[in-house]
């Protein structure tokens, strides 16, 4: 019998990562009816149906064994030719690239494959809230570097020097970014690369909203010069192609780094979902007026948020890519997380608190434009309705 | 011009997903302002682009008896006219809900709504099949609809997302 307390057995590193704060907000909003979810970070449309179709056909010819660590050829060769045709960058789907269970894998993987203990992982936030937590359980320490709203919470060459040290190895992006929408051009990368190059880094670009940018073409961090090698770039299919739920995304990079990767990969999960991997590449081969076509409806929809929100009150920067809008709260004098609160358990509508995603988040809302134009235009009412009440609460 | 041939595409598409969307909401849905969108609609309506904003009803969800058939007819054509004459007289009648010109086996294929099988058996055998031209019909019954003009009757597909995910 067990007389010891089970958190004691427990890894110390995974005993200091605190539960996200997402969480509780999750719990506040299950089982509430009648909410408005601006929450979601996830597309609202579902998977289109050739892709689903192509996975059926795939199960009823029998296709349902193990593929190659790195998934199946075909597939890599697929994500190759759109990666060099989309966002010109060229990887050798023999030894660069590896399909992965989401795009969470495959910053997993980067991450184990590169970081020693006590390493340095430099991290523009407010971002995607697991790069932290990772970091920590791979053994690294993560490092936020504050993104402003004044400057469309874009990553600046001097904000990112300012916090590298001889211990700084890594730097992780986000662009277009969860949860500000911002996006990075290529002017504003050219100083970061050089950054980059001067200190020695490795990149980790997450472009998993790359196929959701309004108005300008996503510039990958990898097309710049000389960084193609010192980047490792991930994406996957769950945004551009409302894909979720199949967890395929992948990782592209220098083949060192890669079949490092790689060796964590097949011990940990043999290779990415077989069917996964039917669907992704029917999505890659067949999918791009879907594709389009969602992106479209975002867009109209980002519109929409946007001035709702600024009816409403808030101040909104413009997100240029993904879906969220990420207003500022701050006249209203509430913390975002006592904002978040309020708006769901008095106006029942679901977003998630700033604060949530590290520095620079606090003072901010996320709220997810993937729903309907009904559904968003009841809640951009509901919330100028509650920030009024707010207004009226600090006059009495 | 290409820019308001754009407009008027998506406007168009915004109105078929819903004719009763507003135009201040379409112009801020696509970025325009909201006289450019009055206008582009004005111009269509004028050149009978939009022919007519219709409801699309479920009638099986109504309790009122309907029957549709949908009845593929062969035609001798005109001399000088062709078709459009023997069309013309199918078409008027209001019972008549549509009629195509269709390549392949037939010539025309019709589409009828009546209260019951005997009306519409009724209309084939005293109105269609008399018509000179009318060479033969074939009567198909629609048992059920499930999509039409691209909306799937039965969809009821719930959003079921979490309410709050990363």
């Amino acid at each position: 019998m067990i007389t010891k307390s089970m958190n004691s057995y427990l890894a110390p590193l995974v005993q200091q990562i605190q539960p996200s704060g997402i969480r509780k907000f999750f719990d506040l909003a299950a089982g509430s009816k009648d909410i408005i979810s601006l929450g979601v970070g996830e597309p609202d449309f579902k998977t289109p149906w050739h892709v689903r179709e192509a996975c059926v056909y795939s199960l009823e010819r029998g296709f349902t064994g193990y593929t190659s660590n790195a998934g199946m050829p075909e597939l890599r060769e697929g994500i190759a030719e759109y990666l060099q045709t989309r966002f010109a960058v060229e990887y050798n789907p023999a030894n660069q690239i590896i399909a992965t269970v989401g795009g969470s894998e495959a910053i997993d993987l980067a991450l184990r494959a590169l970081i020693s203990p006590g390493d340095e992982i430099l991290i523009p936030e407010p971002c995607y809230i697991s790069y932290s937590p990772i970091t920590a359980i791979g053994g690294g320490i993560p490092v936020g570097i504050e993104t402003f709203g004044e400057n469309n919470f874009k990553l600046t060459a001097s904000d990112l020097e300012a916090k590298i040290t001889p211990r700084s190895k890594i730097l992780i992006l986000c662009y277009p970014s969860n949860p500000t929408g911002a996006i990075m051009s290529r002017e504003d990368w050219e100083p970061i690369a050089k950054v980059v190059e001067k200190h020695d880094l490795i990149v980790i670009s997450d472009e998993i909203y790359a196929e959701l940018t309004y108005g300008s073409n996503h510039v990958s961090f990898a097309s710049l010069p000389g960084m193609l090698d010192r980047t490792i770039l991930v994406s996957g299919f769950s945004k551009a192609f409302a894909m979720t739920g199949w967890r395929m995304g992948y990782a592209c990079g220098h083949p060192d780094l890669i079949s490092a990767m790689l060796k964590i990969h097949q011990y940990t999960v043999m290779c990415a979902p077989s069917m996964g991997q039917v669907a992704a590449l029917e999505a890659l081969t067949n999918g791009m007026e879907e594709k389009d076509r969602m992106a479209d409806s975002y867009n109209q929809r980002r519109r929409l948020i946007v001035k709702g929100l600024r009816d409403a009150g808030l101040d909104c920067h413009e997100p240029q890519g993904a879906f969220y809008a990420f207003p500022s709260i701050q006249r209203t004098g509430l913390t975002s997380d006592q904002f978040a609160q309020r708006l769901l358990l008095e106006y029942k509508v679901a977003a998630v608190p700033g604060s949530v995603f590290g520095l620079g988040g606090e003072g901010y809302l996320r709220c997810s434009y993937a729903t309907s134009v009904s559904q968003l235009n009841e809640a951009v009412e509901r919330i100028g309705a509650f920030v009024s009440q707010l207004a009226r609460e600090r006059t009495e | 011009m290409k820019e308001m041939n754009e407009l008027k595409r998506k406007v168009l598409e915004l109105l078929k997903e819903d004719a009763r969307s507003s135009t201040a909401l379409m112009a801020t849905l696509l970025g325009a302002e909201e006289e450019n969108v009055k206008t582009v609609i004005a111009q269509m309506e004028q050149d009978h682009v939009i022919v007519k904003y219709a409801t699309v009803v479920n009638w099986d969800k109504v309790d009122d008896e309907r029957v549709t058939a949908l009845i593929e007819v062969q035609i001798t054509p005109e001399r000088g006219r062709g078709f459009e004459g023997i069309a013309e007289r199918i078409y008027l009648y209001p019972q008549v809900k549509s009629v195509y010109l269709m390549s392949g086996a037939y010539d025309l294929l019709v589409e009828v709504e009546g209260r019951n099988l005997r009306e519409v058996a009724n209309f084939v055998s005293e109105k269609l099949s008399p018509i000179d031209a009318v060479l033969s019909t074939k009567t198909n019954f629609t048992l059920k609809k499930y999509k039409q003009d691209g909306i799937i009757f039965e969809e009821h597909e719930e959003d079921n997302r979490l309410m709050i995910s990363p």
